[in-house]
């Protein structure tokens, strides 16, 4: 098993321990605390995924060959979702970001973020987490 | 003949059983729906009517002679008539149904296109949306004509002495909302309009969010474009009208051609219908305008006196329970307006407030209500909007502030 689907069977029984929505989004808002930090510099435009009703930055940079995500959000809800995103995709190798799939976040209870009309955009993340790894594919080979 | 019916006192328990959505539940709690100001519910006089329109005269109208059609054209031709007597205005001619008021915006912008000309000025308001405003930014791109901002204060009100300086031989046209659907201000539009009439200016105003709550006289008003949508008062979404003065509907040219808009055509030259025919090219949402028409005959039953009365209680209940929570901001505190809230409480992203109490089966709207302008006065990413209706009640409110507490400790 990749190390991807390792880490997200690890979200699913820590979500799991939940029996109702309100404990999994006060664990989600929390996860929003650990995350990754982008450094202010990199919040600009061009960092900043479209589709969100709140503001989403995410910069890459690849080290040793993988690579290393890092994001913020003005809004809680939004930064506990790309929290448990970055934490399932970070410091992998682009070609395991590229094959992965995202059926974890259904498995936690958040199924609803997954449409792509939903305003948080957490498919826009996704899209975004991919083309950087795409692009930093293409410069590994 | 319809013999007058007994006039029901205002009763909102009565009124709730009209309407078959407010028994659902969200994620099992009850459906409390603060999202009116988006679009209102329907009573089930209102689906009756589509039903009953498929099920019994659904037929083409205009053209047929056979019984069906001729049904549904005298259904649809009443419905005018209702909106007409409800709006006041001089003649059933002067509604033109649309798909909506964006759509009767663009219908009005484009018939302006040959009516101003370089360094005419048009005005519009800091408080529109943006269906308020970029079709007049088109308009101006395609004449060179001027947009200008009559700017709002702090409260959510516009400038009025700012509003008389940008008034001048240069003004065409002035475009104003009657309600902010941002923040629910009701603005003094015959004043406005007034003045641009001294000024020789033409006044568009959208009435879509006034409608819901505010009956509103287009003769007394003096307004040569009226505009509303049919899904915010109880009717159907993609039906609405565009009222015009007479005098402005025959000078407009068309705005799409088609069916129905014609006189005669040959290859050589068409003419056109007249009014109201001229804008309504194809086949229109003729159940969307019977269904309309039942909506006001709906929401004059229920009586708009009462109607404004009831949700002004709303308003002020909601008002006072919110600012008791700490760190709760409301933007918007005209003395005059209709029956909505847009706030945000320190430190938590609206988004994460909508996302939880929706949680807790409240629906409200956040965001920037496609009124970026406002929220970039405001400084602030966008508000949590809960608008009500007459259908909604006083317990619906705890609720609603029951949850926002909650999701306010959760989200702190």
């Amino acid at each position: 098993m990749n190390k991807i689907k390792e880490i997200q069977e690890e979200i699913v029984d820590e979500f799991s321990m939940f029996d109702d929505w309100m404990q999994r989004y006060e664990y989600m808002i929390e996860l929003g605390k650990s995350l990754p930090l982008i450094e202010e510099k990199y919040k600009v435009e061009e960092n900043l995924i479209k589709g969100c009703q709140s503001k989403v930055w995410v910069h890459a940079e690849l080290e040793d060959e993988k690579l290393v995500f890092t994001a913020d959000s003005d809004a809680i809800i939004t930064k506990g979702i790309v929290a448990i995103l970055i934490r399932a995709f970070s410091n992998q190798h682009p070609s395991e970001i590229l094959e992965a799939d995202t059926q974890f976040i259904d498995e936690i209870g958040l199924k609803e973020h997954l449409s792509p009309t939903r305003a948080n955009g957490l498919v826009s993340m996704i899209k975004q987490l991919k083309m950087y790894a795409i692009a930093y594919q293409t410069q590994l080979d | 003949m319809k013999v007058a019916a007994e006039k029901i006192p205002f009763n909102v328990e009565l009124i709730r059983q009209d309407f078959p959505i407010l028994k659902r539940k969200i994620n099992g709690y009850p459906l409390i729906y603060f999202d009116n100001a988006a679009t209102s519910q329907t009573p089930k006089q209102v689906i009756d009517t589509i039903v009953d329109y498929y099920s019994n005269y659904n037929a083409n109208i205009h053209r047929g002679v056979h019984t069906l059609s001729q049904e549904a054209t005298d259904k649809y031709e009443g419905a005018r008539k209702k909106i007409q007597q409800h709006f006041n205005a001089a003649n059933p001619y002067e509604i033109i149904f649309t798909s909506g008021t964006t759509h009767g915006i663009n219908l009005v912008a484009n018939g302006f296109a040959s009516e101003l000309k370089k360094g005419d000025e048009v005005l519009i308001s800091a408080l529109e949306h943006h269906s308020n405003i970029v079709p007049w930014q088109m308009l101006c791109e395609k004449t060179g004509a001027i947009l200008k901002v009559i700017p709002m204060n702090e409260n959510g009100e516009l400038i009025f002495a700012e509003y008389e300086k940008l008034l001048s031989g240069k003004t065409k046209m002035v475009f104003v909302n009657h309600v902010s659907n941002a923040l629910g201000t009701v603005n003094p539009i015959k004043k406005i309009i007034d003045k641009a009439h001294e000024a020789g200016a033409v006044v568009l105003v959208d009435g879509a969010q006034a409608a819901p709550h505010i009956k509103a006289d287009v003769q007394a008003l003096d307004v040569d474009f009226y505009l509303v949508s049919a899904h915010k008062m109880c009717g159907p979404t993609g039906v609405g009208v565009l009222y015009g003065k007479e005098k402005w509907l025959k000078k407009l040219p068309p705005y799409q051609g088609g069916g129905e808009m014609i006189a005669t055509v040959t290859f050589e030259k068409t003419t056109y219908a007249d009014l109201p025919h001229k804008f309504e090219a194809g086949t229109p949402n003729i159940c969307g305008g019977i269904a309309f028409g039942a909506a006001l005959d709906y929401m004059n039953e229920v009586g708009f006196h009462e109607i404004a009365e009831y949700e002004h209680q709303l308003l002020e209940y909601a008002t006072k329970q919110l600012l008791a929570i700490e760190g709760v901001k409301i933007y918007g505190v005209s003395k005059e307006k209709t029956a909505v809230i847009s706030f945000n409480i320190e430190g938590i992203h609206p988004y994460d407030i909508g996302t939880i109490i929706d949680k807790l089966g409240v629906a409200v709207r956040t965001g920037h209500h496609c009124a970026q302008p406002i929220m970039d006065f405001y400084k602030i990413p966008g508000t949590v909007r809960a608008s009500f209706s007459f259908y909604n009640t006083m317990e619906e409110i705890d609720l609603f502030i029951e949850a926002v507490k909650r999701a306010k400790a959760m989200l702190e």
